[in-house]
C-alpha cells in the first residue's frame, strides 16, 4: 500500500505576488507601458526636484526671531536683498499676508473681518450639528438671512458705532469671498425666476427670459463688467452714483443668474409631467404648484450642478481685477511694487494660486460628494 | 349678485390672468427700457459724448504690435476692429487645436491601464482645472517675461529659432509666384479624396470587398501638392530671423502675450475636453465591446466601428461647448495686452473715443455671432450623431 504524503505547496513565483506583481501589472505590463512609465518618470524628474527646490529646499524661511519656552529660535527676518533670486522668499508673503487677505482694510479694524470669517466657519459646523434637529429648517433660514446682513454691517460698518470702511478699501481674499458670496446669494433667486420664466407658457415672459439667458451666456463676462463700469452709470440720472464694487457686483449677479437659470431649468425638465398634472389636479395655483411640488424636487436634483456653477463664479471673481478692484490677484502686483520687496511677483503668484486652488479643489470635491449623495439612479 | 359671480369668474379665468400678467410684464419692461434710454440720451448730451458710428472712420493713432493684416497708426478705428477680430479668431483657432490635442491625450491617458500615467493625467486635470484662467494667463506671462533672456542673450536653436523676452522667432516660409498652384493641388487632393472614398465605399457595399484607403488619401492630400511643388522648382523659401542691433529682424515672431494666452487657454480648456473624452469612452457599455469581439471584429475594428462612434456622441457636444468657452475666455487677453478684439477695440479704442455703448455693443455682437455659429454647429452635429430610430 502506497503511502501518500502531502507535499508543501509551492510558493507562487516572486513575479506574481506583492509589490513586484503590482509593478508588473500597473506599470510594466507591456513594452508600450514600460516606455510610457519611463517617460513619465523622466518628466517627473525634470519638473518636481527644481520645483520643490524653489519652493522648499532652497527657499528662505527666515520669518524673524521668536522665543518658545525660554529658547530663542530663528534668525533675523530676511529682507529682499539677502533672500536671493534663485528660490522663493517666503518672508515676503509672511510680511504681506495681511495685504493678501484684507487688502487696504484699516489694520486696526481687521478684527471685524476676522469675526465674519469665524462666523462663516462656524456656519459649516452648525449646519452639520442641526442636521437632525426638529427646527432645522428655521435655524438654517435664519442663518441664510442673518449671516449676509451681519457680515455686511461688520465689514462695511455704519451701525452700532462701528466705523465706516469705504468699499475702495476692501480688498484681498476678503473681497474675493464677498463678491463670490453676494453673487451666489443674490443671483440664485433671480436664476430660479428666469428658469421658471423660460419654462412658462406665457409667451412674453418666455420670450424675454430666453433672450436674456441666451444673450448673457453668449458673451464673455468681461464685456458685461465693462458695460457695468462704463455704461450702467449712464442709465441713471439725478446724482445716483455707483461705486466700483457695486458695479462689479451687479455685473456678476446678472451674469451668474443666467447660468443658474440654465442649471435650474435642467432640474425642472427632469421632473415628470405627472407631478405638474397631479399638482393641477388637486387644485394648486401656479405659485403653490411651483413652491410646494415642483421646485423642491427640481432644486434638489440641481444641487450638484448649482455647486458646479458656483465654482465657475468663484473662478470668475478674479476678473474684477481688470476693472480695477483690489482682489487677491491684484495684490500680487501691488505688493511686489513695494520699494522694499521689488520683483517678488512670482512668490505672490504662487501664493495666490495655491490659495485659490485649495478653495476651488475643496469645492469641487464637495460637489462630487453631493453628486454621489443625490444620485438617484441605481447604477451600482 | 349674479353679475359679481361672472366678474369673479372672469378675474379668476386662467386666460385672463395670463394676458393681464403678460401685459403688466411688457409694460414694466417697456418702462425700464424707456427710462433707461431717455436717461442715457440725457447723460450722453450732458457729458457731450458723441453718438453714432462716425468714430469708426477716424484715425486710430496708436500702434498695434501684432497684426495679421496691414495696420499703422494712420489706419481707422474700423481697421483696429478688424485687427482685433482676426486676432481673436487666430487665438481661438490655435487654442482650440492645441486644447483638443492635449485634451485627447490626457483623456485617453486618464483611462490608461498604466497606473502612473493615469494618476499623472488625473493630477493634471485637478491641478489646472481648479486654477482660474486669468491667474494662469498672468502667471505664464510673468514667468516668461521674468525668466527669458534679453534679445542679445537669446536661446538659439540651429541658428534659425530664437527665444527671448520679446518672443519666439521662427523662420517664415515666403511663397514665390507659382506657389498658388501647390495650394490648388492641395484642394484638388482633398476633393479627389472625397470622391475616391465614396467610390470604395460603394464598392464595399456592392461586393463586400474592403479596400484600405489610407495610402490613397495620404498620396492625394500630401503627395500631389509635393509633386507639384517640386515640378515647379520649389516656389518657396524660408526667411530666417537674425539679430540686427538690439532686436531680431525677419522671420515670424510669436510675442510672449500670444504665447502665454494660447498656452494658458489650451492647458485650461484641455482639462475639460479630457473629462468629456473620458466620460464619453466610459459611457460605452462594456457589452458593446464584448459583442464586437464575439462578432470576430479585431481590436482596431471594434474601436473604430463600435466604441468610438458611440463615445464621440457623448463627448463631442461638451467639447464644442468648451470651444465656445475658450473663445470667450480669449477676451481675458485684456489683462496682458494682447491686441485681440476686447483688448484692442473694447479697451484701447474705448479709452480714446469714449463711446462705450457703441463700442461694447459691437464687441458683444461679435461674441454673440461667434456663439450663435457654434450653437448652430452643435445642432448640426447633434442631429447627425443622434441615434436614428427606425
Amino acid at each position: 500500500m502506497a503511502i501518500y504524503e502531502s507535499q508543501e505547496l509551492r510558493k507562487p513565483p516572486i513575479s506574481q505576488v506583492g509589490i513586484v506583481r503590482w509593478l508588473r501589472v500597473n506599470l510594466f505590463s507591456s513594452k508600450v507601458n514600460v516606455g510610457l512609465t519611463l517617460a513619465a518618470l523622466y518628466m517627473l524628474y525634470v519638473i518636481i526636484p527644481p520645483m520643490l527646490g524653489w519652493m522648499i529646499f532652497d527657499a528662505n524661511f527666515n520669518f524673524g526671531e521668536f522665543s518658545f519656552l525660554g529658547f530663542e529660535f530663528g534668525e533675523i527676518m530676511a529682507t529682499n536683498d539677502n533672500c536671493g533670486r534663485a528660490a522663493a522668499c517666503w518672508p515676503f508673503i509672511y510680511e504681506k499676508f495681511d495685504m493678501f487677505v484684507y487688502g487696504f482694510y484699516p489694520r486696526e479694524l481687521v478684527w471685524r473681518v476676522d469675526i465674519v470669517f469665524a462666523l462663516a466657519a462656524s456656519l459649516f459646523v452648525i449646519v452639520r450639528l442641526v442636521r437632525n434637529y426638529k427646527y432645522k429648517n428655521k435655524v438654517l433660514l435664519a442663518m441664510i438671512i442673518g449671516f449676509p446682513i451681519a457680515s455686511f454691517f461688520l465689514i462695511g460698518g455704519g451701525v452700532f458705532g462701528l466705523e465706516v470702511v469705504k468699499t475702495h478699501q476692501w480688498g484681498g481674499l476678503m473681497l474675493t469671498l464677498v463678491i463670490a458670496s453676494v453673487g451666489i446669494i443674490i443671483s440664485f433667486p433671480i436664476g430660479v425666476l428666469l428658469a421658471l420664466g423660460r419654462q412658462s407658457n406665457l409667451r412674453v415672459i418666455n420670450f424675454f427670459s430666453t433672450i436674456y439667458i441666451e444673450f448673457i451666456r453668449a458673451v464673455p463676462l468681461i464685456t458685461i463688467l465693462f458695460m457695468a463700469s462704463f455704461v450702467l452709470p449712464l442709465f441713471f440720472t439725478g446724482g445716483i452714483s455707483f461705486d466700483k464694487l457695486l458695479r462689479a457686483l451687479i455685473a456678476i449677479t446678472l451674469f451668474q443668474a443666467a447660468y443658474f437659470a440654465e442649471v435650474v431649468r435642467g432640474g425642472l425638465q427632469a421632473i415628470p409631467t405627472g407631478q405638474y398634472e397631479a399638482a393641477d389636479a388637486i387644485g394648486l395655483n401656479y405659485v403653490q404648484k411651483n413652491a410646494l411640488i415642483i421646485l423642491p424636487q427640481a432644486l434638489k436634483i440641481s444641487i450638484p450642478n448649482l455647486v458646479g456653477s458656483s465654482i465657475s463664479l468663484f473662478k470668475d471673481t478674479t476678473l474684477v481685477l481688470i476693472i480695477g478692484l483690489m482682489d487677491m490677484l491684484a495684490m500680487v502686483n501691488m505688493t511686489a511694487n513695494d520699494i522694499n520687496w521689488l520683483g517678488r511677483e512670482t512668490e505672490g503668484f504662487v501664493f495666490v494660486t495655491m490659495t485659490m486652488w485649495i478653495f476651488l479643489y475643496s469645492m469641487s470635491r464637495y460637489s462630487k460628494k453631493l453628486e454621489v449623495r443625490f444620485s438617484t439612479d441605481h447604477k451600482n | 349678485m349674479k353679475q359679481d359671480k361672472t366678474l369673479l369668474s372672469f378675474l379668476n379665468n386662467n386666460e385672463t390672468r395670463a394676458i393681464a400678467f403678460q401685459v403688466i410684464t411688457l409694460l414694466i419692461i417697456a418702462f425700464v427700457i424707456y427710462s433707461g434710454i431717455s436717461n442715457l440720451m440725457f447723460n450722453i448730451e450732458a457729458r457731450e459724448i458723441h453718438t453714432g458710428f462716425a468714430f469708426l472712420s477716424n484715425r486710430a493713432g496708436f500702434d498695434i504690435n501684432e497684426s495679421m493684416i496691414t495696420y499703422t497708426p494712420e489706419h481707422s478705428n474700423l481697421q483696429v476692429f478688424y485687427v482685433g477680430l482676426i486676432n481673436t479668431l487666430v487665438v481661438a483657432v490655435v487654442g482650440i487645436i492645441f486644447a483638443t490635442i492635449i485634451g485627447l491625450m490626457i483623456g485617453i491617458a486618464r483611462l490608461s491601464n498604466n497606473w502612473l500615467i493615469s494618476k499623472l493625467a488625473g493630477g493634471y486635470i485637478e491641478l489646472f482645472r481648479n486654477i482660474p484662467i486669468l491667474i494662469q494667463i498672468l502667471f505664464w506671462y510673468n514667468i516668461a517675461l521674468l525668466t527669458l533672456p534679453s534679445p542679445r542673450g537669446s536661446f538659439g536653436f540651429f541658428d534659425s529659432i530664437f527665444i527671448n523676452k520679446r518672443g519666439i522667432y521662427v523662420p517664415e516660409p515666403v511663397s514665390e509666384p507659382g506657389f498658388v498652384w501647390v495650394l490648388i493641388a492641395f484642394v484638388l487632393g482633398i476633393v479627389l479624396t472625397v470622391f475616391m472614398r465614396r467610390h470604395f465605399r460603394q464598392k464595399h457595399d456592392k461586393t463586400g470587398v474592403h479596400t484600405n484607403t489610407l495610402g490613397y488619401t495620404a498620396g492625394l492630400i500630401f503627395g500631389l501638392p509635393l509633386v507639384v511643388f517640386f515640378l515647379l522648382g520649389s516656389p518657396m523659401h524660408l526667411d530666417y530671423p537674425s539679430l540686427q542691433g538690439f532686436n531680431f529682424k525677419g522671420g515670424r515672431t510669436f510675442t510672449p502675450e500670444f504665447l502665454a494666452l494660447t498656452f494658458a487657454l489650451s492647458v485650461y480648456t484641455a482639462t475639460y475636453i479630457a473629462e468629456a473624452i473620458r466620460s464619453g469612452i466610459e459611457a460605452v457599455n462594456k457589452g458593446q465591446k464584448e459583442a464586437a469581439a464575439a462578432l470576430g471584429l479585431t481590436q482596431t475594428q471594434s474601436l473604430k466601428l463600435i466604441v468610438l462612434p458611440q463615445a464621440l456622441r457623448v463627448a463631442i457636444p461638451p467639447t464644442i461647448n468648451q470651444y465656445l468657452n475658450l473663445t470667450k475666455n480669449s477676451s481675458l487677453a485684456t489683462a496682458i495686452g494682447y491686441p485681440e478684439l476686447m483688448s484692442a477695440f473694447g479697451g484701447t479704442v474705448l479709452n480714446q473715443v469714449g463711446q462705450a455703448v457703441e463700442i461694447l455693443g459691437m464687441t458683444m455682437a461679435v461674441y454673440l455671432v461667434i456663439s450663435l455659429c457654434i450653437s448652430l454647429l452643435l445642432n448640426v452635429v447633434n442631429k447627425k450623431m443622434s441615434i436614428k430610430g427606425r
